[in-house]
């Protein structure tokens, strides 16, 4: 990877980072949620919901079967309208702010100023969803069923409120309509599992490498590393390993996996030693 | 709270290093997660008095840990788990603040008749946008019926249009032998598909408001239209009053609530139109969390029209007493909305 390439990612990774300071004025730097993932999230949402209309509608069926009763049909309208209008509201009032699809994908609605999710928000977000996946359908349907549309004045109401339901392909928060109106955000909220501490690890101080072998490298690397070291991936470690004993001329003479952690070792103690001096040496192409 | 630094785990590491800060701060981390994961599964009421005392301690101790280890741990692992757990807890602490059932009660007594009460411009506004829909249709279909037809839709009027004779409307309105006949067998049906049929509708011209309010405004317009070419089609055959208690028992509801949700349309469209000295986004979100409120109880209104008109109206056949039903909801509503209280300020 080029640095020109290299700086670009870190860039574009940088522009989905929202400052989000709290009380305690800590910034925790939320970030925003892929169009990809809400889209996915929908998808499973749309997907629950009709299993459970399906399953409820196998209910209603045996009970109006067994009562013969039209009391059933009513239950199953009313049911449905409340499912398709309240789900999202109802899931997203609870203290996670994600519906099941939002918390598989790992994200949450946030308000955007800051301050707490309030029940108007999730409500005004959420009727607005209504409209963004209702009218596009509902312009193909209309078209489709009246001779009077012409295909092209068809086409361009579907255009039209097609830019209305992507409207959050076309602004960097990536805000539906509904988050516009809400005034909320969706944000990654993934766990991240505390994983072992591998600069403590027993077998980390096998080998000893110099300063000059040391400063090839900076932050950038040494995180992949980590990851390289975390994954425990033979192939991959061989590779890594090979590059590494390449650029800084050292024979194959160890294991890879002890080289590289001790290598890891050595690398994260020597640029932290660097952070507590204020000097923060973000990738190989820094100067030392 | 950070305990004094006896290690959890012995460390031969300098004074200072990223482990040692580690080794000493993880029980912290771990408790606050373990607290977090029980606040989400069972809620506040889970916890004991003495870790409700312990949660902002802990949340504390973790957001202080996030901010050393941003300026000197390189371990990524680590801080995208102090970040996860910072989040987290964040939302946890300082999000919710009140139970469901306050939330509610405070909505019905307060939150949702001010958020009515706010909109009162625009839903004069949208009234007489109906009516004035309403006029146009009558006027033109009371002078030539033909005009009939442009307005309302073949399969909605179910026959009831200018060719029909004075009788068969008459039966249509629930009077005469033919109602009796008819019977009660789908009654509570159509009652359901009136009120999903009709909050559709609602909630549609709330979510247009952005566009300027432009569409939410047409919308209201095309409703008045349908009503005014039906009472132009009974006040021709004679059956004005009987059409009108017809139509208001349920009708003062469902209006009113029609109406509502085009204001609640129109306050989002012209707050995005004239931000005043907020800007624009901020100035939308603010109207549309007011709207959002106000559509919540439109809701409800055409739940409790739909009730009315499925029910009410086929069980109540006497005009008089069609108009004192329609009467009584109009002053309840209205009282519900505009007598003015004393606010909760919380």
């Amino acid at each position: 990877m080029t640095a020109a390439a290299n700086a670009k990612q870190r860039a574009a990774k940088a522009k989905k980072i929202r400052q989000f300071v709290t009380p305690e004025g800590v910034d925790l730097e939320l970030r925003i949620a892929s169009a990809g993932l809400r889209f996915g999230a929908l998808l499973v949402d749309l997907i629950l919901i009709n299993l459970v209309l399906l399953l409820f509608w196998l209910f209603t069926e045996w009970i109006g079967f067994a009562s013969r009763s039209d009391i059933t049909q009513v239950v199953w309208m009313l049911g449905a309208f409340l499912l398709r209008t309240f789900w999202f509201i109802g899931f997203e009032l609870g203290s996670r702010a994600a519906t099941p699809g939002k918390r598989l994908m790992g994200i949450r609605v946030v308000a955007r100023d800051g301050g707490r999710l309030t029940a108007d928000a999730v409500v005004a977000r959420n009727l607005i969803r209504e409209l963004e996946l209702f009218l596009p359908l509902m312009m193909l349907g209309a078209g489709a069923s009246e001779d009077m549309v012409s295909g092209w004045i068809m086409l361009a109401g579907v255009l039209w409120s097609l830019t209305l339901s992507l409207f959050l392909l076309f602004n960097r928060d990536r805000m539906r309509m509904g988050d516009l109106i809400a005034g909320t955000w969706v944000v990654m909220a993934q766990r991240a599992k505390l994983d072992a501490d591998i600069a403590v690890d027993a077998a980390g101080g096998a080998m000893i490498f110099t300063d000059a072998e040391l400063a090839v490298y900076g932050i950038f690397e040494l995180q992949e590393l980590e990851r390289v070291l975390r994954g425990r991936d033979p192939r991959a470690m061989r590779e890594v390993a090979d590059a590494i004993r390449a650029k800084i001329g050292r024979p194959i003479a160890e294991e890879d996996d002890a080289f590289l952690l001790s290598y890891y070792r050595q690398l994260k103690a020597r640029l932290e030693r660097g952070l507590l001096f204020g000097k923060r040496r973000e990738d190989k192409y820094a100067s030392d | 709270m950070i305990p004094p630094a006896v290690p959890a785990r012995a460390i031969d590491a300098p004074n200072f290093s990223t482990s040692r800060f580690r080794a000493e701060r993880e029980a912290d981390w771990i408790a606050f997660d373990l607290l977090l994961t029980k606040l989400e599964k069972k809620g506040a009421k889970a916890l004991t008095s003495d870790e409700l005392l312990q949660l902002p301690l802990l949340y504390r101790a973790t957001l202080s840990s996030l901010s050393i280890a941003r300026a000197t741990s390189l371990d990524k692992a680590l801080l995208g788990h102090l970040e996860a757990l910072s989040i987290r807890g964040y939302f946890l602490v300082y999000g919710v603040r009140e139970s469901r059932w306050n939330r509610l009660r405070r909505f019905f007594l307060y939150d949702w008749p001010a958020a009515v009460r706010s909109v009162w411009k625009e839903t004069l506004i949208i009234a007489l946008v109906i009516l004035l829909g309403a006029l146009t249709s009558y006027s033109l279909v009371s002078n030539n019926p033909e005009w009939y037809f442009n307005f309302v839709d073949e399969e909605m009027s179910g026959g009831r249009d200018p060719r029909a004779t004075a009788e068969y409307l008459q039966t249509t309105l629930g009077h005469g032998k033919a109602a009796a006949e008819k019977g009660e067998s789908g009654l509570h049906v159509f009652a359901t598909y009136l009120f999903t049929h009709n909050s559709r509708v609602s909630i549609l011209s709330y979510a247009l408001g952005f566009a300027f309010g432009v569409p939410t405004l047409m919308l209201e317009y095309y409703q008045g239209i349908g009503l005014g070419a039906m009472m132009a089609v009974f006040s021709a055959k004679g059956l004005a009053f009987d059409f009108g208690g017809w139509l208001f028992i349920h009708g003062t509801t469902e209006l009113f609530a029609a109406a509502l949700s085009g204001a609640a349309g129109l306050h989002i469209g012209t707050a995005v139109v004239f931000p005043g000295a907020r800007g624009r986004l901020q100035a939308a979100s603010e109207a549309g969390r007011t709207a959002g409120k106000v559509m919540v109880g439109v809701i409800m209104m055409l739940f409790a029209a739909g009730l009315l008109e499925g029910f009410g109206r086929q069980l109540i056949t006497d005009t008089m007493l069609r108009y004192a039903t329609g009467t009584l909801m109009l002053l309840f509503w209205l009282a519900y909305y505009y007598i003015p209280r004393r606010e909760d300020v919380t």
